[in-house]
């Protein structure tokens, strides 16, 4: 199926004098460019982009796109990044003239369309997650934790409680947390799991006091595992004076079961490009709308949209203490489109079975895996679960090997080596959109792998066979960076 | 209501559920306590059939006047250009738009290697030796900048113009609040960066001087006064630029920016009501481990085949944490894809003739204007945007051009108080003589009235 050659970069295929484009010819007199600019600024040499006709182009990017996996090709367990379907028809909604072709900046009357999608987002975003208010601006979702960030070192700030520096953050916590609170100014606290896979509620208790400005959570958390004691933990934060930040990487679980707000938490952001289908587009865009309780509502970044006594919408920019802006414009408004367009595709019930089959389809792969690989907490999970390659890895098998393997089936392999707590780690997030029989292959795979381990394991270290490239060398890569094509 | 999403049949929700040994799937969410569980359902509106849910969205879609209804002369850091066809019919392919970020670079190569001739575009067009995989616009990548600057330099000021986007300045400043970053802003004169008063604010403590080129306000700031206020005194030079406006002016990196950002939106991106865009971020070989973000490099399998993965990641959140140069994850992959196409798309020449046309139009229209007794401000040289000088409210006349089906230029008082009654025009390509003309004599008669 695939090309086993070399792919051409763009710039390879370019040839002087050959053009992919037309343009209206000019129809106003045309001025000398040295009467309109100064001659020290006017370009002298060109950028050398390529040069290449409409259908060599075309080919190029279709090539380039069979050398590419999505979950249109195929099952993607990537753990926590909820890589379910993406509606097709959310692409035709937000490409519609009415939102495409707007400008951020015209009249409030000639925008009323976009500002209702804005505002109804808003409040389903708030009633979904059991809080007061939300922003749609942060762009992704580490931009929504450090938006969240920001507005409770404001808050703490604004009751003269400057000295509220540290975040507390489970051992089992994404990358971007810790990253999160560095650019927001705050310090990170890092406390044990128990053997349990949750939060150790003694070590909570140790860790906070008159410096906490906050407990950074996923719940579930990164193993998949709903923190039972969340009630516990939210009064020792709180009593502390401290507040709750929810991660909502993990809300693909959750939808109409539990909500961050009734759980305790202050402040939450969503990835819309995760539990709300926007595309993940080979790494972004996203948007990480973040909802808060009312006493951060002075702290959002301005404006969010407003409704009048009339049933106008407007954007509302008086906020005095707002944190200032995290974006520029309405944040990324054509993935607020696809978002809002799968809340009213599925409905109050939708998002319930969403959530169940999720967890549904986690718990299933879950049992069935259990017979071949290592279970490191064994009970009820969530969306997704980890296991651990340890049985394998004594037979000099490494989880990356597996997941290279499993390449070679067609499937995406789930997130590896993390969480960091779990040795050889595996984490599966099958999403409820996978039929059971696409579960069942998975599963057919991965124990026909194990079995592979014990009876033929270098045809699992020298995996992958069937790709188009062999495993890359990583290390030369960033030893000696080569970042842009040079012409010969 | 039947789930087009939702394949599992009851027949395979009871397979599942005896494999499990359970009766019901609530008994999967036992472990919620009781007191947090929701009860009842959702308030949130019932579930639209496809056809219900494009008349809905249509409905929405229609009530927003747009690029296709009016003649459009916004522009304020979003413009509207013309969008290769092809340019949406490879960004849908599937294998694209529902890949995630590329960790596992066997089955990724298409999506990495998009990405490194992304990065090669972006270093011809703004004429620097790195660029990243994109950020998430301009206004968070010109923030990013100046934390990078000032993690490289060591020092916690910065000194930005006020000529530079009202937005950027203001999304910088939140980045500087979070990082205890001082942003100075330097002043204006006629309508550009006093370079006298950047000069006395820019001191051995300042990690960087950050201007726009061309600026808010359409100008062409001179880069070559700027440059040595930055680096005589030790400062960083990040230039944020329009790249579509390097495809006649110099590149910014012959001018001697040590960083140039900007929104690649120009190529081939939709305005779509202000995101999503892609901020581009390039930089000196010797910035290069500073940068935040994704990295695609160039490397070689074990058979010595040419492949891409991503690189350098020891500067990010998933290997550092904390001590990441910046806390950005997802990006804005696949407008960085759609960037490439266009870009590709115009190529080598097509990039001149189209910053040519803008120049020429926008050129055209303040004679236009001015022809009609409009005041047009400032004699410095533009791109595609100029500012011209109203005696009447700009939002009041905006409803006015509105009723005409025309979309009026920015409100430069809204940012500027001082610039009460003027608006920013932008006039590209697509911009007809006949609507240039037309919108001349609409202001005029609006301004007579």
């Amino acid at each position: 199926m695939h090309n086993d050659k070399e792919k051409a970069l763009i710039f390879e295929l370019s040839k002087p004098g050959r053009v992919g484009y037309n343009l209206p010819a000019l129809d106003v007199p045309e001025v000398e460019v040295t009467d309109l600019l100064p001659k020290h600024l006017i370009r002298e040499t060109p950028a050398e982009l390529p040069e290449v006709s409409e259908l060599q182009l075309v080919r190029h990017y279709t090539e380039l796109s069979r050398r590419n996996h999505g979950i249109d090709n195929g099952f993607y367990p990537l753990g926590s990044c909820t890589m379910k379907y993406n509606p097709k028809i959310n692409e035709d909604v937000a490409r519609y003239a009415g939102f495409a072709q707007t400008h951020p900046y015209q009249p409030e009357e000639s925008v009323q369309g976009a500002l209702e999608l804005m505002y109804n987002l808003q409040n389903e975003l708030a009633e979904i997650t059991g809080m007061d208010a939300v922003t749609l601006q942060p762009a992704a979702g580490a931009a929504g934790e450090w938006t969240g960030l920001l507005m409770i070192r404001a808050y703490h700030e604004s009751r003269g409680e400057k000295g509220r520096t540290k975040v507390i953050v489970p051992n089992s916590a994404h990358g971007t947390n810790p990253a999160s609170a560095a650019v927001a100014g705050l310090e990170t606290v890092t406390i044990p799991s128990d053997d349990r896979g949750l939060v150790d509620i003694e070590a909570l208790r140790q860790a906070v006091g008159p410096d906490t400005a906050a407990l950074m959570l996923t719940n579930p958390n990164t193993l998949g595992l709903f923190e039972e004691d969340i009630v516990e933990m939210a009064k020792i934060v709180h009593e502390a004076g401290g507040l709750l930040y929810y991660d909502g990487a993990n809300a693909n679980a959750i939808l109409g079961i539990a909500r961050p707000g009734d759980m305790g938490f202050d402040v939450v952001h969503l990835n819309l490009h995760k539990t709300f289908t926007g595309p993940h587009g080979g790494g972004g865009p996203g948007a990480g709308p973040v909802g808060v309780k009312k006493i951060l509502e002075p702290f959002m970044p301005a404006p969010i949209v407003g409704k009048r006594a009339d049933g106008t919408f407007f954007w509302d920019n008086d906020r005095p203490q707002s944190i200032g802006r995290v974006k520029g414009y309405h944040g990324n408004f054509g993935i607020l489109v696809r978002a809002y367009a799968y809340i009213r595709s599925m409905g109050p019930e939708g998002l319930l079975q969403v959530s169940q089959n999720a967890v549904l389809n986690a718990n299933y792969m879950m049992r069935k895996l259990a017979e071949a690989y290592e279970l490191p907490y064994d009970r009820v999970c969530k969306h997704e679960f980890v296991l651990s390659g340890v049985r394998q890895k004594k037979l000099g098998v490494r989880t990356l090997d597996i997941a290279k393997r499993l390449l070679d089936f067609g499937f995406h392999p789930p997130t590896v080596y993390f969480p960091l707590i779990v040795d050889e780690c595996l984490m599966i997030e099958p999403t409820e959109t996978e039929s059971k029989e696409t579960l069942d292959e998975f599963i057919d795979v991965m124990l026909q792998i194990a079995r592979e381990c014990e009876e033929t394991p270098e045809l699992v270290q020298e995996a992958p066979h069937t790709t188009i490239v062999k495993r890359l060398d990583e290390a030369t890569a960033a030893r000696k960076p080569v970042l842009r094509y040079q012409p010969e | 209501m039947k789930y087009r999403y939702l394949p599992q049949t009851d027949q395979d929700k009871r397979e599942m559920l005896d494999t499990l040994g359970i009766s019901r799937v609530e008994e999967l969410f036992a472990d919620i306590p009781e007191e947090v569980r929701f009860k009842g359902s959702l308030q949130i509106p019932e579930a639209l059939s496809e056809p219900e849910l494009v008349k809905y969205f249509s409905g929405l879609a229609n009530k927003n006047a747009n690029f296709s209804t009016h003649a459009n002369f916004l522009g304020a850091g979003v413009y509207q250009h013309h969008i290769p066809s092809v340019v949406n019919h490879m960004l849908l392919r599937g294998e694209f738009f529902t890949a995630y970020t590329p960790y596992q670079p066997e089955i990724s190569q298409g999506e990495l290697q998009a990405i490194f001739e992304f990065q090669t575009m972006v270093c011809e067009m703004t004429g620097m030796e790195v660029a990243n995989s994109s950020m998430y616009d301009g206004a968070t990548s010109l923030a990013e900048a100046a934390m990078m600057a000032a993690g490289h330099t060591n020092k916690s000021k910065v000194v930005v113009s006020r000529s530079v986007h009202p937005e950027a300045r203001s999304v910088l400043k939140t980045y500087a609040y979070g990082q205890g970053v001082e942003v100075v802003e330097a002043d204006l004169k006629d309508n550009g960066t006093d370079t006298a008063a950047l000069d006395a604010l820019v001191d051995d403590q300042t990690a960087a001087v950050i201007v726009q080129y061309p600026n808010f306000f359409g100008q062409v700031e001179d880069l070559s006064s700027i440059e040595p206020i930055a680096h005589g005194k030790g400062a960083l030079l990040i230039v944020s630029s329009n790249p579509l406006s390097l495809g006649v002016l110099e590149a910014p990196g012959r001018l001697g920016a040590d960083i140039v950002v900007g929104d690649m939106q120009p190529f081939g991106i939709f305005a779509s009501f202000g995101g999503p865009h892609c901020g581009y971020l390039a930089t000196t070989s010797k910035l290069m481990r500073k940068m935040p973000g994704r990295i695609v490099g160039q490397t070689k399998d074990e058979n010595g085949k040419r492949g891409f993965v991503l690189t350098l990641q020891a500067r990010e959140q998933h290997i550092r944490r904390e001590k990441a140069t910046s806390n950005i994850c997802s990006n804005q992959a696949l407008l960085a894809l759609a960037a490439s196409i266009a870009m590709s798309a115009y190529g080598k020449q097509g990039v001149q003739e189209i910053a040519m046309l803008n120049l020429q139009k926008a050129h055209y229209a303040k004679q236009a204007l001015a022809a009609k007794g409009l005041e047009i401000v400032g004699s410095a040289p533009t791109f595609n945007e100029f500012v011209v000088k109203l005696n009447k409210p700009v939002a009041e006349v905006n409803k006015k051009l509105l009723k005409k089906g025309i979309i009026g230029g920015y409100d430069l008082g809204i940012d500027y108080p001082e610039l009460s009654g003027h608006m920013l025009l932008a006039v590209t390509e697509l911009r007809t003589k006949a609507e240039i003309d037309d919108l001349a004599q609409e202001l005029e008669a609006i301004t007579r009235a």
